[in-house]
């Protein structure tokens, strides 16, 4: 049956790995934007930035209040040598710069404390605290120690690139549920044709009295057949798929490696893949008969 | 063995097929129905396979209700009655040998008696020269005949015979009718839709004529007269 009517198998094959070639892509997509919306969510931090003058204690005890908030994942602690050390890390190449720090004799920053929210959302809730911590040590006479809260600077963009990620990622879900919904019904009519061509036989089956379990055998066979065929074409295209997607989007985001995350997940996509294609063929082939068996 | 009791068949565009018919076939007989298209053979013959189903009355094969056989257990009753029609419906990829090989597989006999059986049938319709040869390299006639070793090789209660010879020139549609009173005569029942004038004359069998989907009339010994 599968390769009796050669080229007709060959349609059903082709259009089913294209279905299952999409619902992969649409599989490594998603993670693929979770992976970098993840990766966004821990790049988005608050820091607060204390004056030289401020006491190791004093700052301690700030970020245990900022421990105990609820929003709160973790807060670092960077003191004064620990800061000086990673400016002059990050400014390596710029020899003036470092001149002038080396001119100026005394350490010029001043302790950080960097905090992570549980939520990107909840950053604005944590700069707030600050900011009324800042206030109420004014209110009582004390230096506040605090020197500057960069939420208010970053809000903006955060803010917009969560939203723009978090959009993209509904969209492309939607356009790849979407997509993968109209192959489907595309194979699925492929395979009816395939069916269609038998008609005939299975007339003939049925007047010589043949059960319908034995009419439909062969043809859910070959359905079953048609999309394993079809998993492990687009289980292959997918490598080559992926390859050329990393190669293109290393500048953005840093370049999440899709290639290593499909090697590593290669069984369980293959399996969803082997999955649906089996479902695939044989629902259609299932489908495609009973119209032949009626009567 | 078959009989119809007060059958009727209305489409739902209500042209009547079948008004009132009742009629009984025998154990072994051999009965023909006669009449214009649309008179209502066909649709007889489709009652006896279960095909169709009658808007009112009842047929029974034996003391079963032909309509109230469960839809899984229609293959089986099916496999009692050999089918043929004028146009052969043999499936134009296996060779005579195969197509009727095929009827026993389907009915899940064994590959031994299969090998053994049918050589014999074909022989038994004159085709033993030619069990290899494909559907298109077969004469109408001969065609025909493999279309009755098929029909008749899983050794069927009844064999229905649609238009048999409709497709046949005077001498195949000779052969064909001598074949199927040769399957008569080894005690196969045999139910033949045709308007063929010749056949009738030539069987001397009993003939029921139909019109308009009524039974005109039933002789036992009949001539054709329309």
């Amino acid at each position: 049956m599968f390769w009796r009517n050669g080229l007709v198998s060959f349609t059903a094959v082709f259009v089913s790995t294209v279905t299952l070639f999409t619902l992969g892509a649409v599989i490594i997509g998603n993670a693929f934007l979770s992976t970098s919306l993840a990766e966004l969510k821990d790049k988005v931090d608050v820091n607060v930035y204390f004056l030289t003058t401020a006491s190791s204690v004093d700052i301690l005890n700030l970020k245990k209040r900022i421990e105990g908030l609820p929003e709160v994942k973790s807060v670092e602690y960077i003191d004064r040598d620990e800061a000086l050390r990673r400016f002059v890390e990050r400014n390596k190449g710029n020899a003036l710069l470092l001149q002038s720090l080396d001119e100026l004799g005394d350490n010029p920053l001043g302790a950080v404390l960097n905090v992570r929210a549980k939520e990107p959302s909840q950053y604005a809730q944590i700069a707030d605290f600050l900011n009324r911590g800042t206030k109420s040590t004014l209110d009582q006479g004390e230096h506040s120690i605090i020197d500057k809260v960069n939420y208010a600077d970053n809000e903006y963009n955060i803010n917009r690139l969560i939203s723009f990620i978090n959009s993209t990622h509904k969209l492309g879900f939607t356009i790849g549920l979407i997509l993968v919904l109209m192959v489907a019904l595309v194979t699925a009519s492929t395979i009816r044709l395939a069916i269609y061509n038998s008609r005939q036989e299975i007339g003939v089956m049925r007047l010589v009295g043949a059960a319908n379990s034995f009419i439909r055998g062969p043809f859910i066979i070959s359905g079953v057949l048609y999309g394993s065929v079809s998993a492990i074409l687009a289980g292959i295209l997918l490598y080559p798929g992926t390859y050329w997607t990393t190669k293109i989007t290393s500048g953005l985001f840093g370049g999440i490696d899709l290639v290593s995350y499909y090697l590593s997940n290669i069984g369980q996509i293959f399996m969803i893949l082997l999955f649906f294609g089996i479902l695939l063929g044989m629902c259609s082939s299932f489908l495609a008969v009973r119209r032949y068996l009626n009567i | 063995m078959f009989t119809f009791e007060k059958v009727s068949k209305i489409y739902k565009d209500s042209s009547v097929a079948l008004a009132d018919v009742s009629f009984e076939v025998k154990f072994k007989e051999f009965v023909s129905f006669v009449g214009h298209s649309g008179a209502g053979k066909t649709t007889i013959l489709k009652m006896i396979l279960a095909e169709e189903y009658p808007s009112g009355g009842i047929v029974l094969f034996e003391d079963i209700n032909v309509h109230k056989i469960r839809r899984s257990l229609i293959p089986e009753y099916r496999r009692r009655i050999g089918t043929i029609f004028q146009d052969f419906r043999l499936l134009p990829g296996k060779t005579a040998y195969e197509n009727v090989a095929f009827a026993m597989e389907v009915a899940g006999k064994p590959d031994d008696i299969i090998e053994s059986d049918v050589p014999e049938v074909l022989e038994l319709v004159g085709l033993a020269g030619k069990m290899w040869n494909f559907p298109n390299q077969l004469s109408g006639g001969e065609q025909q005949r493999v279309a009755i070793a098929r029909a008749i090789i899983n050794q069927p209660d009844v064999l229905v015979a649609d238009e048999p010879t409709g497709n046949l020139d005077p001498v195949n549609t000779y052969d064909i009718v001598q074949i199927l009173k040769k399957i008569n005569d080894l005690g196969t029942t045999v139910i033949l839709a045709t308007h063929n004038k010749g056949v009738i004359d030539f069987l001397g069998k009993r003939v029921i004529t139909l019109e308009k989907g009524r039974v005109l009339r039933d002789d036992s010994t009949g001539k054709y007269s329309l």
